[in-house]
């Protein structure tokens, strides 16, 4: 085992200067919070319009699209943005690899918001959201329906993040007993914490299935679900090397000793999209699809440039010179990201083709609501590690000032 | 350390390995599901695109039976004018033309109606489609029936409808999806279809899909050109008229389209020129996807297995990072 500091006996000592207050400390009120806060109300008031008027006062989906970035952003993609706490429990806890510990909690806080925010999003598109429970009320839920898969996967998932995060709470509120009591039994938690978004995130892909010939043969096909499971995987670890890069920046935390770690997951998302790569490009050349890869417009550009975002990270992380930089590192973490949200973007609305005559391009209120509730996320993020022990210990010294 | 790193990883590959089958799995055969068959009682529509004369009668009907309200898309607000199925329209005639439109029923320089309402598939996309049984297939019947005090508007069965039938109603804060569901609310009260009641031509009529599909092999046994007599309403109604029979194309639409559906078609002109989705496969898009399902989660066999692997690895790995309540434990291990 790797020997690494104790981020909760670090955080205590850090919080004892400060009399009790927030982990990292800092005040709440900054300008870019009340930015935040500014499109967070903006939000709110396009949302009332949606409630009062219905979704056409606000989105452009339409009968040809009827889902739009409501579904495929604050849904499809966050909650991939939101798979860092099951990449980082998946090496930590079922692989065993202790030296990524302390990443687990900050990735773990991103999920929590991620997937709690996500599910509540899914009640601003469900038309008729006062049945929510349904889809998981014994006599109305369907389980050869994929949508209540999803449904009940991520709906528990949000339930076991929070008691997965919750030894944070109980150490903020002193509850060591509790807290000691949780701890025994945590690894059932942890165990469902890798479970269910390996089932949900790969059925995300399956709910394209039954739209069959709708979806372009560039995208429709059986391994789906695979294919959304590794990306979401990798953008697990993508975006914790974002997330350790942007809180770095943000509060002027010195990075040089998480680097090592960062490098050894630059690693792991070469891997696995060697592996996706493969897959993908396989699985078209089996069905004969891959005949269409430039034949078929808009689609087979966005195929391309899907693909182009994929392969570079493959490409820059395969020097290890270049793993141990971290602007390289971020590039590929960037690109790969950027590919995963076009394989959703294009898998869920450009390859989905319902008959002529049909547009979708989001509303700018729609937008507005979506960027909405990633400022809610942000500012979320910002006030837990502010208040809570979230980040790593070691480096927190510029905060603790 | 109490346990290997060998026996360690023994388990915690068995707990990936299997969550990673439980999610790589592709369709075995011997779960495979197979189409639906459509119900030995079904009923349905037979539209014949040859007889229909674009009076608009059905829709009309329609509209009063289903108790909907005009549309109005050209600004008299005279008439119900709907161009396409709506939150508000569940049966609409639509028009192919093409060149000079000189000849009724065919592809060049010719005309052809067609009427665009649910098909009311063997095994439809939405039923599999919808999480909360408000889209329906009746046992007896086969009607695709909505249920609005299930739904909870997702718009899934939307999306998924391989003929863009479902329609979501995008301008109220209680919207609710629109379709035909052949009238059955008329079935219990000893009618049927409306819109077969109305049709003046037997463009449409409705009946047992055993009937029907009498009625279809009768008409493509027709000379075309020769005089046959047309019954409305329904094929046993007596109600029948003669007129000479037209050039059919050889293709009964909605016969083997993804298993079959019950309102079936007869055209003079190709169903592509309508818009419909053509080349569909035999095997419905809703056995594709439970059978994926029932393969990954039958049982939620693979899935117990995973978790089992998971937690046994995640209690031995809880061995080496009780660190997360350093309290109780020392500084430094391992």
């Amino acid at each position: 085992m790797v020997n690494h500091p104790i981020p909760s006996e670090v955080a205590r000592g850090l919080r004892k200067p400060k009399a009790g207050h927030a982990a990292i400390g800092g005040g709440l009120w900054s300008p870019f919070t009340l930015v935040l806060g500014a499109l967070i109300a903006i939000a709110m008031f396009f949302l009332a319009q949606r409630f009062i008027h219905g979704l056409g006062a606000v989105t452009n989906i339409n009968n040809g699209y009827p889902w739009g970035i409501w579904v495929v952003w604050d849904v499809v993609i966050a909650t991939g943005f939101a798979c860092g706490g099951y990449a980082m429990a998946l090496v930590t806890y079922i692989l065993n690899k202790g030296e990524y510990h302390h990443l687990v909690r900050p990735a773990l806080t991103a999920s929590l918001f991620g997937y709690s925010l996500g599910g509540l999003s899914v009640l601003i598109d469900l038309g008729r959201y006062w049945n929510f429970w349904h889809i998981l009320w014994p006599g109305y839920a369907q389980p050869g329906s994929v949508m209540f898969e999803v449904a009940a996967c991520i709906s528990l998932y949000i339930v076991v993040l929070w008691i997965e995060f919750s030894p944070a709470f109980l150490e903020h509120l002193r509850q060591r007993n509790l807290k000691a009591k949780l701890n025994k039994v945590m690894f059932v938690f942890i165990g469902l914490g890798v479970l269910l978004p390996t089932m949900h995130q790969s059925s995300l892909g399956s709910l394209l299935v039954v739209f069959g010939y709708q979806i372009h043969p560039l995208w429709q096909t059986p391994l789906l679900p695979l294919l959304f499971l590794l990306t979401a995987v990798c953008m697990g670890f993508a975006i914790v090397i974002l997330e350790a890069t942007l809180a770095a920046v943000g509060f002027k935390r010195d990075i040089h000793e998480e680097l090592p770690l960062l490098s050894k997951i630059g690693k792991i998302i070469m891997g696995i999209l060697v592996a996706y790569l493969m897959i993908r490009i396989g699985d078209l050349v089996v069905r004969g699809a891959i005949f269409q890869v430039f034949s078929s417009g808009i689609k087979s550009v966005m195929f391309l440039v899907e693909m182009a975002a994929f392969a570079y990270p493959v490409a820059v992380l395969s020097s290890p010179a270049n793993r141990r930089r971290l602007s390289k590192l971020l590039a590929a973490a960037l690109s790969m990201l950027t590919g995963a949200v076009l394989y959703r973007i294009d898998a869920f609305l450009v390859a989905y083709d319902t008959g002529p005559g049909w547009h979708y391009f989001p509303s700018a209120p729609e937008i507005m609501v979506t960027i909405g509730v990633i400022a809610l996320e942000v500012l979320a993020y910002i006030v837990f590690v502010r208040k809570f022990p979230i980040l790593p210990g070691h480096s927190t010294t510029a905060a603790a000032e | 350390m109490t346990f290997t790193r060998r026996n360690f990883l023994r388990a915690a590959a068995g707990g990936t390995a299997a969550a990673a089958a439980c999610a790589t799995l592709a369709p075995s055969p011997a779960q495979a599901r197979d189409n639906k068959p459509i119900p030995e009682h079904a009923v349905g529509l037979l539209y014949d695109s040859t007889l229909c004369i674009g009076c608009k009668a059905c829709m009309s009907a329609c509209k009063e039976a289903n108790n909907l309200p005009l549309e109005d898309n050209i600004g008299e607000k005279l008439w119900d004018t709907p161009l396409e199925l709506s939150g508000y329209t569940y049966n609409v005639i639509k028009i192919y033309q093409n060149g000079t439109m000189e000849h009724k029923d065919k592809a060049v320089n010719g005309f052809a109606h067609i009427k665009r309402s649910c098909l009311h598939c063997g095994d439809p996309s939405c039923v599999s489609a919808c999480p909360v049984s408000a889209m329906t297939k009746d046992p007896v019947t086969g009607v695709v029936g909505y249920n609005k005090d299930a739904c909870i508007g997702c718009r899934y069965c939307v999306a998924a409808c391989p003929f863009g039938v479902p329609q979501f109603q995008y301008d109220t804060p209680v919207p609710q999806i629109a379709k035909c569901q052949l009238c059955r609310h008329r079935m219990a009260e000893g009618k049927y279809a409306a819109c077969a009641e109305h049709c003046p031509t037997g463009a449409t009529i409705f009946g047992t899909y055993a009937a029907l599909s009498a009625e279809i092999e009768r008409r493509k046994a027709m000379t075309p050109g020769e005089p046959n007599l047309f019954p409305r309403r329904t094929p046993e109604s007596g109600d029948t008229h003669e007129r000479a029979s037209a050039e059919y194309v050889d293709h009964v639409y909605g016969q083997k389209e993804l298993g079959g559906t019950q309102m079936r078609y007869l055209s003079g002109v190709p169903f592509d020129k309508f818009a419909l989705p053509v080349d569909l496969p035999e095997r419905s898009y809703a056995a594709n996807s439970e059978t994926l399902q029932h393969t990954l989660y039958g049982g939620m066999v693979l899935p117990g297995v995973a978790l089992a692997g998971l937690v046994a690895a995640a209690w031995r790995g809880s061995k080496d990072h009780d660190d997360d309540d350093g309290h109780n434990g020392g500084h430094n291990h391992g």
